[in-house]
Formats: structure tokens, C-alpha cells, sequence
């Protein structure tokens, strides 16, 4: 036990952020009080003594204080304004599979809309035989499933198409977010309006004052979209749609249109903004793809990651991350600690869902020595996540979505790590 | 149940026949959408032309159109003021290694412009353009990326002749013939799969990456600071101070007037210009005096001349803002209400320095 802080020289502010984080009293003082018995335990700690809060304290319940870290950011040169920019989840510090409501990261194009839920409508028209509104009341009288999925957004990693940029994983891949949905398949509310037989293609609309909206083909909309109204059991939050969105699972995320108002049938795609100017992937010879829809497989190992140094030193370490995929489920999932010379396939704990998010860990002896991790997800259609060259070989430097590439942490022998790129 | 069955039967039949998919009978719930409800929220526009309104605008009157709702972020000639997007130029730039993608060097379709400015723009003031003006605007940006003369006219009729130059550089995601066979590897390499490992970037040296513990150790520091004898002495004093006492309800009221406003103006602790300049201790301060911030001419002569903004100057301007102030660069209409104005200010006066 005590040999755990031998060769440890963290930077004062990771050793910080280490004690914090893992809420241990002082390393230097414990390791000095050991011989006389920790006073963690000698001395009577005010919780064992005094009374704590009662009931009803908070009737909406919050982590506990030394939890204020863990929060959702953004990085403020990457967009103009707040009001219509995007920050990030802290991966580092989740654990399972479930992303919890509050750290799901936001994506707004004219800031969150706050909607009465009483004034909330659905309209349904276009190419039907009957175009219906539905108030929240209609909705909950439909049969309604519940479904964990993903939620990545295209630009996740964008920012590394041309090299390492970010030194965190929350920021090179905290566009994502998993949770439970509760809502009503699309299908359902398509039949109630009757789709015409020329009714091809859907323009789901939101209501915020960005009026997003993406076409999506009739083929998605009948298999497993879903218009959700519960994230995790409760409401959704007004920044991920409240009173409610859709859900296209394994599809990016800019199509999983928050506050939705309108689902409009038509007989082929509308072109709109957000799939002509963005969410198009520009090529190395200046011609773009569009409609690029399925999320690829990805990975990344979320601690030890820069954000979330080792601060134990060598010895017994568990090494962790999030696998997933828009084409199925991550039966596998390989981890380097030599940057990729030698790989060993990760232990995966949690249910394994259909485009859900996936938690794997690799448990070993840490030398002390330097690493350089990586993770490469194989997903259920036999697709292995490809490293960064592989996919700019293909598609040039001027891409920013849909950038799936392996990932790599160079750690220290301090344990600090950093993000780089390897040959 | 059965009474909506019978109601729905022939369609539900016709629509059996045609698509298995909606084999399934209707439940009945939900009301018919009214045809007048439809033409409210259906907006959108197509590239086949499908959705557009009659109505036309000339390059003139959108330069004019513009300059006054979108130039203070897109910049006049669609070049755009810091971050934001920048609307022309870019031809021919695709393929290199630093592509511009604006409307004409990437947009495919015009229909796209005219959607978007519809729906989106400008900016904290969507939905208030009429079609006119949104044909004006679509035109002028066409004329800025050299794609029409200063004489075009833009409307529901000739939209369709207009061909964007980018518009056959498209494709359909094509992953599943160029990316999936190569990536799908059913042996790959376990064991001694590289020689040697050089590492070739380092994220550190851009340094590009947000301080994440810093600003959370402060700011959990700050949360558990203020001492609670501190805020109950401080309390009833600023009670006592504030003499005329401002209707809560006023200042709610205003509050919620001043969401329009924040896309473009910061109040409050650590406010700072943005779009806007920032808006603590407004009255009396000089008007167009906030330094650093590049105002138009009209604040800046209010500036030389010393003027100051009042309860009344600034409830006018508010209520008018291009006809009391020419030139602003400020995008908003004004308010309608005077009393709305009363509002506004009540809730910005609580904001100082």
C-alpha cells in the first residue's frame, strides 16, 4: 500500500485535481500520518457526528459538492456566440453507460426554446391523407417504447481532422451522449396521418427560432425513429427538446431534431441548410458527399486520458472507455498501451444495445514506464475502427465530420497524459 | 375504437394495398391540421421550387435590406465579422488546403438561401422578414458571390433558372463501396504489428485546449465563498438604498423583453461586448461610449459630443431605433409597446459597473 505514491511527480495542478477528484484528504499529510494511523479514521469526522440535511432538502436531488468538476463545457473560440455553438460532455468522469441529463452535452442554433407544454403542437402534413395535429395529451395515448441510444453529433473530433488540437477527451469526443428514450415510434403517428404512396421522405421541423430541419427517408422513419418525450425516466431538458424530439438512432445527431413542431411527408429531400452548407463531407478533390447519415464505429479510452491523469503511480490500474457504433452493437474492443504494436482485447461490462453506447475496460500492471494508448472499436458488422491516416487517405484533410479515427494518449511517467498522433 | 375504424376504413384500405408498412388501422387520435395552421408553420422551400411565395426583390433594395439586419455579423460584402459565417467568395477554393465554403462557392441550391434566411435570420429576429425582403436579400447575396449584375431581380418566377456553380460537385454518401470493404478486417493484427512508434503531433503545442481545472477549482471556491453573515448585513442595506422602489413585476416583465436582445448584448457580472456593446449602468452613460467598441457613425458623433443616454433618449430609441439613431448597425425593429420600453429599462437600470 504505501509503495503507491513512490515515483509519483504529478504537476501541482494535476496533483490538485487528482486529490479532488478522488476526494482524499491531503497525499503528502496521509502518507506522514501512516505510521501513526490515518486520521481519517482516528479522528471523528463531522459527518459521523453531527446531523446531516433532512428529507426535502432538495426535492430535486444534486450531486454531492466535491462533484463540482464534473460539468459540461465549451470551447469558446470554436464558435461566435453561445447562443447558437456547442460544449461538451465530461467523458472522463462518467463511468457505465448512461450519460447522466444534466452533463449530456448541447448543441443549439438559437439557444434553448422554452416551450409551455400546454401550447406544445405536432403537426403532421404534406404528402397525407389526413394532416392532424397532436397535443402532448394525444401523444401519450400512443403505444410508447423505451430504447437506450446514442446521440453523437457529426462534428464530434471535427477539430482533429488535421492533427492533434485538444488536449482532453471531453472536447476531442464529448459531442456524445447516451440515454434511455421514452417516446412513440414514428411509424405510429405516420399511420395515424396516413402517408401517401408517393410519400417518400420527412422534414422534421423545430420549433426554436433556428426552425432546424432535415430530410430523413421514409425507410428510417419507419424503422426505428422515435418522437421521445422521457430522457432517463423524466422530461427531457429544455436543451435537449423539451417537451419533445426525435430520436434516429445511430444517425448523427443534427438529424434528432429538438422541440420538434412539424413533420412535414414529401416525395424527395428538401436540401436544407444543415445538410447542403453543413454536414456535408467536403473530399480531398473538392466534390462532397451528402446524406452521410450512420454514425461509424468509434472509441475512446476516457481515463487515463489528459483530463484524467494517473495519479497512483505504478502498479494495478484499470484502463476505460466508451465504444459505439450507428450500424449495431461493439462485440469487441482492442486496447494498445504500446501505441499499437501489441493490442489486447478489452473486458466489456454493461448491456450490449443496439447502437448504445458500450463501456470497456483493460485491468494491468502499470510499469511506471511510458505508454501510448489507444482503442479500436469492431462493431457487429465486422467494420473495425480505422486509424486517422486510414480515413484521411481516403478523404483528404478538408473533412469535419464523421472523423471516427483511433485515438491516442501519450502518459508520462508521471502519469500525465497528452493527445498526440503517432506513426 | 370501432367508430374510428369505420370513419378511416376506405383510406386505410387504400393505403393497405399500397404500403404494407402502414398495415395497421389509425387510432383516432389527434385533430385535422386547418388549412390556414398549415400555411403558418409550412414554410419550407425546395430546390423544384416547391414552397416559394410570390414576390420579388432587386439586388438594390436587398444591398439596402442587408446592410441594416445582416451586415453587423455577415459583414457588407458577406466577407463576416469575426467567427461568423462568411457568405461569399471562396470560388474555386474546394480543393485546396484551406477551402472558403460559402453560398457560391458550396451551396448547391438557392432554394437553400431563401429557406434559411426565412426560417433562421437574422439573427434573434427570425420570421419577421417579408418575402419581398427575403428575395431582396437572396438576390443581393447572389450579386456579392458574382453571380448575377447589379440590375437582377430575383423572383418566385425566375428563381428556377438560377444554377449554382457548385451544384453537380454532390454526391451520395458513398461509404459503403469506398470505406466499409477496406475497414472491414476479420484477422487483424494482434501482435507485433509495428516495428517501431514515433510519436509525430503533439496537442500541446497548439495549446488551444480550454482551462478545465482552474476555472472549476475558482469557481467552486466562489459558490462556497460569500460567508452567510456577509449577505444577511448586506441585504437590508441595499433594501434601504434603493428609494423609489421599482415594481418586481416590472422589472420580470422586462427581463423577459430583454431575451431579444441577448443574442447580441451582455448585462451583468463580467458583461462584455459581443455583437452589441454591453448594456451595465446604460443611463448615464455617454451614448456610443463603451471603449473598444466599433460603433456606427451616428453613436460615434453622440460620442464626440458628449451625450448621454436617459430614461427618455434611450425609451425612444428603443421604440425606434433606425429613426431615432440612422445608421445603427442594430438589428432590431424597436418595441411596440412604450411601455414595454419602461420595462426594458427598469430591469437593464439594475445592472452596474
Amino acid at each position: 500500500m504505501s509503495d503507491i505514491f513512490k515515483g509519483m511527480k504529478p504537476s501541482r495542478r494535476n496533483f490538485l485535481r487528482g486529490a479532488a477528484a478522488s476526494g482524499a484528504a491531503l497525499v503528502g499529510g496521509a502518507t506522514v500520518a501512516r505510521a501513526e494511523g490515518d486520521p481519517a479514521i482516528l479522528e471523528t469526522q463531522p459527518w459521523s457526528q453531527f446531523l446531516g440535511p433532512g428529507v426535502d432538502e432538495a426535492p430535486y436531488g444534486m450531486p454531492s459538492k466535491f462533484e463540482a468538476h464534473v460539468r459540461r463545457q465549451n470551447v469558446p473560440w470554436l464558435t461566435a456566440d453561445p447562443i447558437s455553438s456547442i460544449n461538451f460532455t465530461p467523458l472522463h468522469e462518467l463511468d457505465g453507460i448512461i450519460t447522466p441529463n444534466g452533463l449530456c452535452f448541447e448543441r443549439h442554433h438559437a439557444g434553448v426554446a422554452e416551450i409551455d407544454p400546454g401550447e406544445y403542437r405536432l403537426m403532421i402534413n404534406g404528402l397525407v391523407d389526413r394532416p392532424l395535429v397532436f397535443t402532448m395529451e394525444d401523444l401519450m395515448r400512443f403505444p410508447r417504447e423505451n430504447h437506450v441510444y446514442f446521440l453523437e453529433c457529426a462534428a464530434n473530433s471535427g477539430m482533429e481532422w488535421a492533427g492533434a488540437q485538444l488536449n482532453g477527451c471531453q472536447f476531442t469526443h464529448g459531442m456524445i451522449h447516451n440515454v434511455q428514450y421514452t417516446g412513440v415510434p414514428l411509424r405510429l403517428l405516420l399511420q395515424e396521418a396516413g402517408v401517401k404512396t408517393t410519400g417518400k421522405w420527412l422534414l422534421p421541423e423545430g420549433a426554436d427560432a433556428s426552425g432546424m430541419t432535415r430530410s430523413i427517408p421514409m425507410e428510417k422513419a419507419l424503422d426505428d425513429c422515435l418522437v421521445a418525450f422521457k430522457m432517463n425516466g423524466e422530461a427531457l431538458r429544455p436543451e435537449q427538446g423539451y417537451p419533445v424530439r426525435l430520436v434516429v438512432p445511430g444517425w448523427e445527431g443534427n438529424m434528432w431534431v429538438k422541440w420538434l413542431r412539424r413533420i412535414e411527408v414529401g416525395d424527395q429531400p428538401w436540401h436544407h441548410r444543415e445538410e447542403t452548407s453543413k454536414y456535408t463531407d467536403l473530399l480531398g478533390n473538392g466534390q462532397a458527399r451528402r446524406f452521410t447519415w450512420e454514425m461509424d464505429a468509434k472509441s475512446v479510452i476516457t481515463s487515463p486520458s489528459p483530463q484524467k491523469p494517473i495519479t497512483h503511480g505504478p502498479g494495478p490500474m484499470v484502463l476505460t472507455g466508451v465504444a459505439w457504433s450507428g450500424r449495431g452493437t461493439i462485440p469487441r474492443v482492442d486496447v494498445t498501451i504500446d501505441g499499437g504494436a501489441n493490442w489486447h482485447q478489452a473486458r466489456m461490462s454493461g448491456p450490449s444495445m443496439d447502437k448504445s453506447m458500450h463501456r470497456f475496460y483493460f485491468d494491468f500492471e502499470w510499469d511506471g514506464k511510458p505508454m501510448l494508448l489507444q482503442s479500436r472499436a469492431h462493431d457487429s458488422t465486422g467494420y473495425v475502427q480505422p486509424t486517422k491516416d486510414q480515413l484521411r487517405a481516403v478523404r483528404g484533410e478538408n473533412s469535419i465530420y464523421h472523423n471516427n479515427g483511433i485515438q491516442t494518449w501519450a502518459v508520462n511517467e508521471q502519469g500525465v497524459a497528452e493527445n498526440v498522433e503517432i506513426s | 375504437m370501432s367508430k374510428f375504424l369505420k370513419g378511416f376504413a376506405p383510406i386505410g384500405a387504400a393505403v393497405l394495398l399500397a404500403t404494407p408498412a402502414f398495415a395497421q388501422d389509425a387510432l383516432g387520435l389527434g385533430r385535422a391540421a386547418l388549412p390556414d395552421e398549415i400555411a403558418a408553420w409550412d414554410t419550407d422551400v425546395r430546390p423544384d421550387g416547391l414552397g416559394l411565395p410570390v414576390g420579388s426583390g432587386d439586388v438594390f433594395t436587398g444591398e439596402e435590406v442587408y446592410v441594416e439586419k445582416c451586415a453587423a455579423c455577415h459583414g457588407d460584402f458577406g466577407e463576416a465579422v469575426g467567427r461568423w459565417p462568411v457568405l461569399a467568395g471562396g470560388h474555386g477554393s474546394l480543393s485546396d488546403d484551406d477551402p472558403v465554403k460559402t453560398i457560391g462557392s458550396y451551396w448547391p441550391y438557392l432554394s437553400t438561401v431563401y429557406d434559411y434566411v426565412n426560417r433562421a435570420m437574422p439573427f434573434g429576429a427570425a420570421r419577421t422578414l417579408e418575402p419581398d425582403e427575403v428575395y431582396a436579400i437572396t438576390a443581393y447575396l447572389l450579386y456579392v458571390n458574382d453571380l448575377v449584375e447589379d440590375d437582377f431581380t430575383l423572383s418566385n418566377e425566375n428563381f428556377l433558372d438560377v444554377v449554382m456553380p457548385n451544384a453537380d460537385n454532390f454526391h451520395m454518401d458513398d461509404r459503403a463501396e469506398t470505406e466499409l470493404p477496406e475497414f472491414s478486417v476479420a484477422d487483424i493484427c494482434m501482435e507485433n504489428c509495428k516495428d517501431s512508434v514515433e510519436i509525430t503531433m503533439h496537442a500541446s503545442v497548439l495549446d488551444v485546449t480550454p482551462d478545465t481545472e482552474e476555472t472549476a477549482d475558482e469557481e467552486a471556491v466562489a459558490v462556497e465563498e460569500p460567508a452567510a453573515e456577509e449577505v444577511a448585513e448586506a441585504e437590508p442595506e441595499v433594501a434601504e438604498e434603493a428609494a423609489p422602489a421599482v415594481d418586481p413585476a416590472l422589472i420580470a416583465e422586462g427581463e423577459g423583453l430583454f431575451r431579444q436582445c441577448k443574442s447580441c448584448h451582455e448585462v451583468g457580472d463580467g458583461a462584455r461586448g459581443r455583437t452589441g456593446p454591453h448594456l451595465n449602468s446604460i443611463i448615464g452613460r455617454t451614448i456610443g461610449g463603451v471603449e473598444g467598441f466599433r460603433y456606427s457613425r451616428g453613436f460615434a458623433e453622440a460620442a464626440d459630443a458628449g451625450e448621454v443616454w436617459t430614461n427618455e433618449n434611450l425609451a425612444a430609441f428603443l421604440m425606434d431605433p433606425r429613426g431615432t439613431m440612422r445608421g445603427t448597425k442594430m438589428s432590431f425593429r424597436g418595441l411596440r409597446d412604450p411601455a414595454d420600453a419602461d420595462a426594458l429599462i427598469a430591469y437593464l437600470n439594475q445592472f452596474e459597473e
